[in-house]
């Protein structure tokens, strides 16, 4: 029987897989875990102080003081929320002044665009927080556990007691690290020495140790769990920045002109036939995004230049020159490959164009900050009624005249009509000396002010007429004008 | 469009088959910890329902374990804002009305108190504004009937007019026609008087007969030249503000058969901070003596 049977199987079977095998479908991807290498060379050295120096900055700048006087925070930088005012050394906004926050945003998105467009992705590379925090969290687990191999050796073993104390202690160190941040995350509202006493013996605000938590879990979830996660998945930028860049932006580039082919065998033979990358992909485990640079310019990398100095080292080593990874341009690679001789152009129309955008925003930021004034004033007219008529026939309008005053001293201030023959000008409760009311307003505060102005009926050309209120301080004279209008009986 | 997912043969990578544009989706894998974090979140959901208000009922709802409420937690702050208004309110009561309106923060807090109280008790006559109508003076301007300093207001508001308080303030405008006390033509005459007071008189004539009526049947109570009583609140006529018309027209209506005008004693309806805080509001709108 078996021979029919056998025929039959045999007449029908192809040799060909599904196009969707089920081994072969992956909906979710497992994530691989990544082991960088310890790195060593002059981009390791700048990653290093630009740690040192931007975590300094971020540490120890709630600490800064800045004597404002009596009554005011001393703090060098400080958001008070409930004081509604923003402290940055020696500038003191109001919150009606946040467009210099936006004036900052602005400058600091543009200054991304101008760099990137410059020298690539420098700001994923150096001084992004999840690279800064994610390169202090490898140097803990390095530290803990080891160099790469013993790292891997590490995770492939069994649990042992050796294996759970280190992880303990790597974990540890990470939470408070994460505990560290989210410390001095919350001295930036709050004055810092007293919160930092506060924070220690348990009388700081509930707010406060919320926030702490808070920012422990995103450090140590981003920066020591997710790492390259974050910059793959997660993180917008690296999908943005290709409009930034063009073919005469630096990128970290494996120069394959020179590389390839790629092989061993020039290492064994010297043999001319082969490139001078000898394969040996320090490149790929210094990585700490888990790439190949070699495959080209990528999303995953963040242009950290770290393969550059793992290269740069191999290099050395083998007589070659440096640079067969290197700062390059997508130019200068075509450059060579026709012969010609490299060339980095950095002023191009769109650098240059970022650049005097920078400068626009900068000096209009600081001519408003320079010329801004140190009292404010806003009138709003009294609606209802729109106006008053008086038993002797004259009309009355009322103003809402607010004076704001930025100063820590108090200061008088005369109030004044101009564009109208007025009659009477009086304000509620302050005494009329014959001129102009004197409003008198504490310090670094707004008052406000009930100002009444009477007009004979018969000296009002129109219903509406315009009218100038100035707001003048008695002592050194400065001023500001609100133009409003006065209304009477339709004529 | 969806069509056949393929292969794509610069990056390796499956596509999903969807095409716009000529530009074709990849297929690439989610990293299984997305998975990892939405499996998190529909537990957390569960967890949510347990613990906080979440699945309607038809009468009522599921309250949760937490026991969370915004309408508890609105009442709450309402009645801490009640509380703290507490020391205000007494600082009010302990204060005569002129040490309120020198103390610029207590000043403050009375006229944002008589704003919020004239709307829900006196706009309805008096106007949201405070600007009056016909009948209803206004009380932004500086004539006043009963007087305009702080403490004659709040009598005002305290007694009423003609109210059931037993102090109330009243004025008695005769009724001279229907009371038969002048004639018809008397009448016009004594109100070309009066509207020759504030200029606006238009038969001089009459006017001159009416002052001799005036001196003998008004002057005790308007005083004389029409400047008004306070005490027995007596308007004044010879300024260009009018409770009810300076025309003609109205000006012998009022003479014939009087006025009236009624306003409640707000003393029972009101706590005494509340007729305090509207006592400072009126006197602040403008008029105030």
């Amino acid at each position: 029987m078996s021979t029919k049977l056998e025929d039959i199987v045999r007449d029908a079977t192809i040799e060909v897989d599904a196009v969707n095998k089920k081994e072969n479908r992956t909906l979710y991807k497992k994530r691989e875990p990544i082991f960088p290498k310890r790195a060593v060379g002059q981009f390791r050295r700048l990653k290093w102080l630009i740690m040192i120096i931007t975590l300094s900055i971020y540490y120890l700048v709630p600490f800064l003081r800045w004597d404002r006087g009596p009554g005011a925070p001393d703090q060098a930088v400080l958001i008070d929320f409930p004081g509604n005012r923003f402290y940055f050394f020696f500038i003191e906004l109001w919150p009606q002044e946040v467009y210099y926050i936006t004036g900052i945003l602005i400058v600091a998105a543009l200054l991304l665009f101008f760099f990137t467009s410059l020298f690539g992705r420098v700001w994923c590379g150096y001084s992004c927080p999840q690279t800064v925090w994610t390169d202090l969290f490898i140097a803990v687990e390095r530290w803990v556990e080891g160099d790469r191999n013993a790292r891997i050796k590490l995770h492939r073993a069994p649990w042992s007691l050796e294996k759970i104390g280190k992880y303990c202690l790597k974990h540890t160190i990470w939470l408070l690290i994460g505990i560290a941040t989210g410390g001095a995350w919350v001295f930036y509202f709050a004055d810092a020495p007293t919160l930092f006493v506060e924070l220690f013996t348990l009388q700081a605000d509930i707010m406060a140790y919320s926030f702490v938590a808070l920012l422990t879990f995103t450090t140590y979830t981003l920066g020591g769990l997710a790492r390259e996660q974050v910059c793959i998945y997660m993180c917008p930028w690296p999908r943005i920045q290709g409009a930034m860049m063009d073919e005469d932006s630096l990128q970290v580039t494996y120069k394959l002109d020179r590389g390839e082919p790629r092989g061993r065998a020039k290492k064994a033979h010297d043999d001319e036939s082969f490139g001078d990358c000898i394969d040996c992909k320090q490149c790929v485990v210094v990585c700490p995004m888990g790439i190949d640079i070699r495959d080209g310019s990528q999303l995953e990398c963040i242009n950290c230049a770290l393969c550059i100095d793992a290269c740069d080292a191999i290099m050395d080593k083998m007589g070659t020159p440096r640079g067969l990874i290197a700062y390059d341009t997508d130019a200068n690679l075509a450059r060579r490959i026709a012969g010609k001789a490299e060339q980095f152009t950095l002023l191009r129309m769109r650098t240059v164009v970022y650049a005097f955008a920078i400068l626009f925003v900068c000096a209009v930021m600081s001519y408003v900050l320079v010329t801004r004034s140190s009292l404010d004033l806003n009138v709003l007219r009294d609606r209802n009624p729109i106006f008053v008529k008086l038993s002797d026939g004259s009309i009355r309008n009322g103003y809402t005249v607010k004076i704001l005053n930025k100063e820590r001293s108090v200061r008088q201030f005369a109030v004044s009509v101009d564009g109208l023959p007025v009659e009477t000008l009086k304000i509620n409760d302050i005494e009329d000396n014959g001129a102009a009311p004197i409003v008198e307003v504490k310090p670094d505060s707004l008052r406000s002010v009930h100002l009444f102005i009477s007009v004979n009926e018969a000296d009002l050309a129109s219903a509406s007429e315009p009218v100038t209120i100035t707001v003048t301080d008695t002592e050194n004279g400065n001023s500001v004008t609100y133009d409003s209008v006065f209304i009477g009986p339709e004529k | 469009m969806a069509g056949t997912p393929r292969k794509d043969e610069i990056s390796g990578v499956d596509t999903t088959g969807h095409k716009w544009d000529d530009i074709e989706e990849l297929n690439n894998p989610l990293p299984r910890w997305w998975l990892w974090v939405f499996y998190a979140s529909v537990l957390w959901s569960v967890v949510y329902w347990i613990a906080m208000p979440a699945w309607p009922g038809i009468s009522d709802y599921t309250k949760g374990m937490l026991g969370y409420s915004q309408r508890s937690i609105v009442q709450n702050e309402l009645a801490a804002v009640k509380a703290s208004r507490a020391e205000w309110d007494q600082q009010i009561l302990n204060s005569s009305l002129e040490e309120i309106v020198k103390d610029d923060t207590l000043n403050q807090y009375a006229l944002a108190a008589g704003k919020a109280a004239f709307g829900d008790n006196c706009s309805g006559c008096h106007g949201s504004g405070a600007q009056g109508g016909k009948g209803y003076p206004n009380l932004n301007d500086d004539h006043w009937l009963w007087g305009g300093s702080l403490e004659d207001i709040h009598t005002t508001i305290a007694y009423g007019i003609r109210s059931t308080h037993e102090d109330t303030r009243v004025n008695d405008m005769s009724a001279f026609l229907r009371d038969e006390i002048l004639e018809k033509s008397e009448i016009s005459d004594v109100a070309e008087y009066v509207m020759s007071l504030s200029g606006t008189a238009t038969d001089a004539q009459a006017a001159r007969r009416g002052e001799e009526l005036f001196v003998d049947n008004c002057v005790a109570c308007h005083s004389e030249g029409g400047l008004g009583n306070r005490d027995l609140g007596a308007p004044n006529l010879a300024d260009s503000l009018w409770l009810y018309g300076g025309d003609k027209a109205t000006i012998v209506q009022s003479i014939s058969y009087g006025r009236k005008g009624v306003m409640p004693t707000w003393e029972a309806r009101l706590d005494p901070v509340t007729v305090k805080a509207l006592s400072i509001y009126v006197h602040a709108l403008g008029g105030g003596e």
